[in-house]
């Protein structure tokens, strides 16, 4: 099948406004006649349950977690982007489309992007209506901050703690719509497949996960609000329950699977502590508007450091190596992700790591705390040649901003980031790659759609910093529920979908047959001894840097790791009771057959983009070496098993943005 | 360190439960206390037996999932923290610590220490929210100005992570910390205001019928509280429900 990205015609800025005015609407009274089924709660599942109700559908929603409110689009920190232009610093919808290209490396889709930062603006004003307590400055307006990779102050934000706002302002619409029985919403439950009938999706084989119970949803369209699959890595900095499985079953029924190897290393999480580490913990990208990033300029120190000889605060400026400042003056501490974290991995390569593993580098807020300071001191009037007195001042200042980031890291490592500079290290964090969908988010099965994390469209190989709350939000809010409408219009006479057909019987039968498998296996390792194993292989060979060695070895040794899985996984429990072994066998075979792929996707990419990082390809100065004759979307077709998936190609095009060398110097 | 684990064990809702006792050794001052509980957990399964059910989901502090009693502490023995976020270097070699579930009428156990905390979600939908449509058509973000000091009150009630601490804490298995948290968070807003009157009087209704217990006054939720959310929000919500009474 030939990919066809249905990109509307016309000058990109008009192309989301013709099409709007252009696709088949559902009159009011036949809206109530059609089901769609919204797999996740997030910020793009929620916001689209919602917005969905609002119009009359009737949403059957679910989730995995014991309410909506506690997706793990909760734990974004930082904030959220729009091309409001507040600040009067040139922002512009035209910037934030830019920045947003750009920072993806070249790799998406200029369409998509265009519309993203259209509706952006939208975002901000719906969810102050919803009684969002986003930060406000003293006149009672909207405050702005930084993030990195762009040179304005777009980035909308609450404390540390964005996301969960956003989110609970979602989950409030849901909850408005639960009320009055427009979304039908059923918690602790898992999506094991999805249903295909005459080609098109319409329904989801679910388990509850409390009772065991397999059962049958119909619906005369699905969407997929599943999020991203990070968690291959078993470390990372998703929640425990995030997982591929509803994304690689739709896969397996028909949806191509885009940029697997896209994945978003976050240059500052807590450094890992030890073998039994289950998870690891960000540190907001925010905290890069304030702190600056280095390690000792000599090893003698570094060996000080680690042995607890010197103290960090100890070290004069002259020893230290600013290394982001000094190698992109431009944007300094807030180069992009991809850029900060590679940097992070040279210096701790070179052997410059602060701690114990040499896996850390220092993020300071010394000189933020004497800035703001000074300024406060001189607000009040006080004496600004007081060192202790100003540094106590901007420590307030900084607590305000960023304290509760700054209590998670004291409660984490038991240290004082007031007194001592924060520890940080690149761990896995979002993965641009996902289901591939078109401009209408829909996947390659007709009446399926992606949304937010989980479909690939709009961050290229890179995601900026504050995109994607942006992104989960737009198309939940702003494009779904106007696409949607258009497959919609013709299923006004369909009726109620039957879940007493062979498609449903077979989908149930599929899916009981793993459960089955599983649960009667008696082998003699654990899941989480199956999910590290994959863990390391892939942080080790499909991490921050990639070669073809590794890659072709990852391949083979996690499709060995996969058979050994099936052979010798030991579930206790039975299926027909909450099992919770039960539900991370299912999500981690998943894991098994995506990172293969993974792997397999990154090896095909003969280049560097974005998170994507080949030794193979990179220029004289180390920076990622892009390849024109890869300037595509990589769609992979299943055909069985991971090895023999097939790979089409759609092409980027990019009329709006000249092409040019990725550089933050 | 080693340690005695005693932990509530109860197959099913309708189960009688019990505390079973479990030695632990080799545990690292630097784990968290779920991932204390992981290496129990691994334990069991490699031995055959069922592991501890517990809810856990971000292991950040945020998701509101994990829900347990230590020692007779809701999320144990630190303040400010969730028990994912509780590392076992609050604790010393040869302790014995008691692992409970959250327990209230209105929080049935469904396994081991995870409960059914769903008649939260019914309290929200009862009146959490403002009715307002997604249409791209609603009023500039700031074209109403709002004090900073409501604006960053409401932000601090609206930090609740719904985990349900204050409701375990209260003698009266109360959740009016809980439920006056979202109602201050729209009173403070120029947004909330319009809808305020039904809000209260709806919430409040459904927390009534929920079964949670009356507020007297005790203080335990705050102090409990992962968050810090903070008792003048059951002050504000007692005004916002006798004003709304009342009208109504």
């Amino acid at each position: 099948m030939a990919l066809d990205s249905k990109i509307p015609q016309g000058p990109i800025a008009d192309k989301w406004t013709n099409h709007k005015n252009k696709i088949n609407l559902v009159n009011p009274a036949n809206k109530r006649l059609i089901d769609v089924i919204i797999v996740g709660t997030g910020l793009a599942g929620g916001s689209a349950a919602a917005t969905l109700a609002e119009l009359g559908y009737n949403v059957k929603a679910f989730c995995f977690q014991d309410s909506p409110r506690r997706a793990h689009s909760i734990a974004a920190q930082g904030g959220i982007n729009a091309a409001k232009n507040y600040q009067g610093d040139g922002d512009s919808t035209y910037r934030l489309f830019y920045d947003t290209v750009k920072g993806g490396d070249y790799r998406s889709r200029e369409s998509n992007v265009h519309r993203l930062a259209e509706v952006s603006t939208n975002i901000i004003d719906q969810c102050v209506a919803q009684g969002v307590p986003f930060a406000r400055d003293y006149g009672g307006l909207l405050d702005n901050r930084s993030f990195g990779g762009v040179l304005v102050s777009r980035t909308f934000y609450a404390k540390g703690q964005t996301g969960q706002q956003l989110l609970l302002g979602a989950y409030s619409a849901m909850n408005r719509q639960i009320g009055r029985g427009k979304i039908k919403m059923h918690t602790r439950h898992e999506m094991l497949d999805v249903v295909i009938v005459d080609g098109k999706a319409r329904g989801i084989i679910a388990r509850n996960l409390v009772t065991g119970e397999i059962e049958r949803h119909s619906a005369h369209a699905v969407v997929l609000g599943t999020g991203g699959y990070g968690n291959a890595f078993y470390l990372s900095t998703y929640a425990m329950g995030s997982n591929v499985t509803a994304a690689w079953k739709a896969h397996k029924r028909g949806a191509y699977f885009a940029n697997p190897c896209y994945t978003q290393i976050h240059p500052t999480c807590i450094p890992v502590s030890g073998d039994h580490q289950s998870k690891l913990t960000l540190m907001s990208e925010s905290l890069r508007n304030d702190g600056r990033i280095w390690v000792p300029k000599h090893k003698k120190d570094v060996e000080a450091i680690r042995d607890g000889s010197l103290k960090p605060t100890q070290l004069a400026e002259d020893d230290r190596d600013y290394y982001l400042e000094r190698r992109y003056p431009a944007f300094g501490n807030l180069v992009p992700r991809d850029v900060a974290s590679r940097a992070a991995k040279e210096r701790c390569d070179a052997g410059y790591g602060v701690n114990k593993t040499g896996e850390a580098v220092y993020l300071d807020f010394a000189s933020a705390f004497m800035r703001y300071g000074k300024e406060q001191a001189h607000v009040k009037g006080l004496d600004e040649d007081d060192a202790i007195l100003i540094r106590k001042l901007g420590q307030e200042i900084v607590k305000n901003k960023y304290g509760n980031l700054f209590q998670m890291y004291e409660k984490i490592v038991d240290q004082n980031p007031y007194e001592t500079p924060m520890m940080i290290y690149p761990a896995v964090h979002y993965t641009m790659g996902g289901i591939w969908v078109d401009y209408n988010l829909m996947t390659t099965v007709p009446g399926l759609y992606a949304i937010g994390e989980a479909n690939f469209s709009d961050h290229g190989a890179n995601r900026l910093g504050a995109s994607a709350l942006m992104q989960g939000l737009a198309d939940g809010y702003f494009v779904l529920p106007y696409t949607i409408g258009d497959y919609l219009a013709d299923d006004i006479r369909t009726g109620p979908i039957s879940i007493d057909s062979k498609e449903f019987d077979e989908a149930e039968k599929s899916a009981t047959e793993i459960i089955d498998k599983l649960v009667n296996n008696n082998g003699t390792h654990s899941v989480d001894y199956f999910h590290k194993k994959l863990g390391k292989i892939m942080w080790n060979k499909c991490g921050m840097a990639r070669n073809e060695k590794d890659l072709k070895e990852a391949i083979t040794e996690i499709a060995e790791l996969r058979e050994e899985f099936w052979k010798d996984v030991k579930i206790p429990g039975e299926a027909n009771e909450y099992n919770e072994e039960l539900a991370k066998a299912g999500r981690v075979a998943d894991f098994l057959e995506l990172g293969e792929l993974f792997a397999k996707d990154a090896l095909v990419r003969e280049e560097s983009a974005g998170g994507h990082f080949r030794d193979e390809y990179q220029t004289p100065e180390g920076e990622a070496m892009r390849r024109k004759e890869f300037q595509f979307v990589s769609a992979w077709e299943f055909k069985g098993e991971p090895k023999d998936a097939v790979l089409h190609k759609e092409d980027l095009v990019y009329e709006n943005i000249e092409v040019k060398e990725r550089s933050y110097k | 360190m080693n340690l005695t684990l005693k932990i509530w064990r109860q197959k099913g809702a309708n189960d009688k439960g019990k505390i079973v006792d479990y030695p632990i050794t080799e545990v690292s001052p630097d784990m968290s206390f779920l991932e204390m509980l992981d290496v129990l957990n691994q334990e069991l399964i490699e031995k055959g037996e069922e592991p501890v059910a517990f809810d856990h989901d971000c292991r950040e502090g945020i998701c509101g999932s994990c829900s347990m009693f230590v020692n007779g502490q809701a999320h144990g023995p630190d303040s400010m923290v969730t028990v994912c976020q509780l590392h076992m270097r609050s604790f010393k070699d040869g302790d014995t610590i008691f692992i409970e579930p959250w327990r209230a009428t209105a929080f049935p156990v469904i396994k081991d220490l995870i409960v059914d905390r769903s008649a939260f979600d019914r309290i929200q939908q009862a009146g959490g929210f403002i009715s307002v449509n997604t249409s791209g058509n609603t009023q500039d973000a700031n074209a109403i100005p709002i004090d900073k000091h409501d604006a960053d009150t409401a932000f601090d009630a609206a930090t609740c992570i719904g985990c349900g601490a204050c409701v375990a804490s209260c003698k009266n298995s109360s959740a009016m910390l809980f439920v006056s948290a979202k109602v201050s968070q729209f009173a403070l807003l120029p947004q909330g205001k319009v809808e305020a009157t039904d809000r209260v009087l709806n919430m409040v209704k459904q927390m009534d019928d929920e079964g949670f217990g009356n507020c007297t006054n005790t203080g335990a939720c705050e102090v409990e509280c992962p968050k810090g959310i903070s008792l003048e929000n059951i002050a504000r919500m007692n005004r916002e429900y006798l004003s709304a009474s009342l009208k109504g």
